[in-house]
């Protein structure tokens, strides 16, 4: 089944005088449960193709179809609820709030979508356990490692239990050893059936995805998939 | 998002910058204080007017000689007829009024005592023995003047108790021999320190017989005439046959000006009054002020937290949450700062009155409450602004800015 399906897509920024297009004429489908890299030279588009999928930007043209339904028409309020409920983001940069704990960084998805707090502590405790995390539910994103902290932001992205998962560069401000153990968690998240959108430079990362897309002015200029393994 | 973490976030927000949070509160509380204390000093003074003049007496009703006093100059008299002095036999002819219950006429001038080789300067009022208790004036030693014909003028004096204590010193000074001008005269009372008040200085009066201050002055006119009406509801009465009389016994003319206490009362808490409302404007300026820096404090933590909204829609909060979280911490500034702002004005209030026993320096209600609310007010509405501006960010380049 179609979990995305992209029609047509533009997406042209004005810088000055010239229109750039960072997306041009984009057809893209995406079934539910699978493992896609988006690769290509910066400027490319991946990011802005990132953006368009997780509802943040809207596209010039062209129709965005997210689990069957035609989201680039809804009002900013009815994408917010998509966002809350269907997407989660996984940053490069973590994206933690610095004032709060690993627990309410965790919990923060939630309590933006008004669920008790007793239903928060519940899941926001198995989710420390699963990742690894019980010890550090307490501290604060200055008192954790650069490992500890996407795995917060991971937590974060999987706690309303969503369809997908868009990933901008997780690995970029980590070493290889905890870059690896990141990408570990990522895929073990795919394999329990979410669908994961990875965009990154990294090669050997990009490899490890059954799916590949790699982008150039705005295009798709190669989408090839290989079996897992 | 629900209240209680929207409050929680704002509070959790506010706090991560303390010296900001601490700045926009200190403002705030400035403010509120200064609305507190100015109009607890404004309505300190109108207490304590109304209150000395209120203890001049109760239901006092006061004559004065001629008609351009108070009630407005009427320029036919000032072309035809001097007005008619006061005096005492008019004062006499007083006590037939119903509604008054008694009256003392009062001559004033100046004089000089002498007691043992001292000698100084003094006022001399010259008036009958109902004289102190209608002007609630009380004595420590002795008694008031003798109750006797008006004009007879016993050679006696109740005087002041500085002038007591400068002349006689430790001695009792009751029954001693005084001279005041070129009389001799016996000391029969010394009244009680009140310090300086409305009108004149007790301290430093020395109160004879009426005819005798007029013998000593060489006039027979009066100063004034005190009446004390029967009740407060008496008083316009009063006032009315006062008059009335006076006129008939200045062949109609009407060249007299009577006051009442409670006429000067009502314009002494009008204008004091309105001078405490000038005051508490002018505070209300610094609470604007105030609030326009919580405003200019909120926009810095749109753009210092660019980064965290772009995040908060992200994770798909609506614009609304993200314009309540920061309307909410905007509140909390003001509503902290009007807090500490009220506590600091009512210590300062209370530093006052404890500076200044006499002075009644507090802040009236209306004020408490007007200041309270305005700096809240004024917190939630320069809020919106910033409140705003923060949900409308595009998250895409709000998330940039990391």
């Amino acid at each position: 089944m179609a979990l995305i399906e992209l029609k047509g897509i533009e997406r042209v920024f004005q810088l000055g005088d010239a229109a750039v297009h960072a997306l041009a004429g984009l057809d893209l489908r995406i079934d539910d449960g699978e493992y896609v890299a988006v690769m290509g030279p910066s400027g490319s588009g991946k990011s802005t193709l990132l953006n368009l999928l997780g509802l943040l930007d809207r596209p010039n043209s062209g129709t965005y179809m997210l689990e069957g339904r035609d989201v680039t028409t809804l009002s900013a309020d009815e994408q917010a609820r998509v966002r809350s409920e269907r997407i989660g983001f996984v940053f490069q940069s973590f994206h933690l709030v610095p004032r709060l704990t690993a627990a309410e960084n965790i919990a923060l998805p939630m309590t933006l979508a008004g669920i008790p707090a007793k239903e928060r502590h519940e899941r926001v405790a198995r989710a420390l356990a699963n990742f690894g995390l019980e010890n550090r539910a307490d501290h604060r994103p200055d008192q954790l490692s650069g490992g500890q902290r996407q795995r917060v932001a991971i937590a974060r992205a999987t706690i309303m239990q969503p369809a997908l998962i868009l990933a901008d560069e997780p690995t970029g401000n980590l070493d290889r050893h905890t870059g690896d153990e990141v990408v570990n968690l990522l895929e073990t998240l795919n394999a329990s059936g979410v669908t994961l959108i990875v965009v990154t430079h990294d090669q050997a990362m990009g490899a490890r995805a059954r799916r590949q897309i790699v982008m150039e002015d705005g295009r798709i200029e190669r989408d090839s998939s290989h079996a897992p393994g | 998002m629900r209240l209680a973490d929207t409050l929680r976030f704002a509070r959790d927000a506010a706090a991560g910058y303390p010296l900001r949070t601490a700045l926009s509160v200190l403002a705030m509380s400035i403010g509120v204080a200064a609305v507190v204390i100015l109009t607890a000093l404004g309505d300190g003074a109108r207490r304590y007017v109304v209150g000395q003049f209120s203890s001049i007496g109760t239901n006092l009703v006061i004559v004065l000689p001629g008609r351009s006093g108070t009630g407005g100059f009427n320029p036919a008299n000032a072309i035809t007829t001097t007005p008619r002095d006061l005096t005492v036999d008019d004062a006499a002819a007083l006590r037939r009024a119903s509604a008054v219950s008694r009256l003392a006429p009062l001559a004033v001038g100046t004089s000089e005592i002498s007691f043992g080789g001292k000698l100084r300067e003094i006022i001399v009022a010259g008036s009958t023995a109902e004289f102190i208790p209608i002007r609630n004036f009380e004595l420590v030693q002795g008694k008031g003047l003798p109750e006797e014909d008006w004009n007879r003028g016993s050679p006696v004096a109740v005087i002041g108790d500085k002038i007591r204590e400068e002349l006689f010193g430790n001695q009792p000074a009751v029954g001693h021999l005084i001279r005041v001008g070129d009389r001799r005269l016996r000391v029969v009372g010394v009244l009680k320190s009140l310090g300086q008040g409305l009108g004149m200085n007790t301290d430093e009066l020395v109160i004879v017989p009426v005819s005798l201050a007029q013998a000593m002055f060489n006039s027979n006119t009066l100063f004034r005439i005190l009446v004390e009406a029967r009740s407060r509801e008496a008083i316009p009465e009063a006032k009315e046959q006062v008059t009335e009389i006076l006129k008939q016994r200045h062949r109609g003319e009407e060249d007299v000006t009577v006051i009442t206490q409670d006429a000067v009362l009502a314009t002494f808490d009008k204008l004091l009054g309105a001078l405490t409302l000038g005051v508490a404007g002018i505070a209300a300026i610094s609470l604007a002020v105030a609030g326009i820096l919580v405003m200019n404090v909120m926009l810095v933590a749109v753009t210092q937290r660019t980064g965290e909204i772009g995040l908060l829609k992200a994770l798909g909060a609506p614009a609304r949450t993200i314009r309540l979280a920061f309307l909410a911490e905007a509140a909390m500034l003001s509503t902290v700062g009007a807090v500490v702002g009220y506590l600091l004005g009512q210590l300062g209030a209370f530093a006052l009155r404890q500076a200044f026993p006499v002075f009644p320096a507090y802040p009236p209600d209306w004020a408490v409450i007007a200041g309270l609310s305005t700096a809240l007010g004024t917190g939630l509405l320069f809020g919106v602004m910033p409140a705003r501006r923060a949900a409308r960010l595009d998250p895409v380049q709000a998330l940039m800015k990391h």
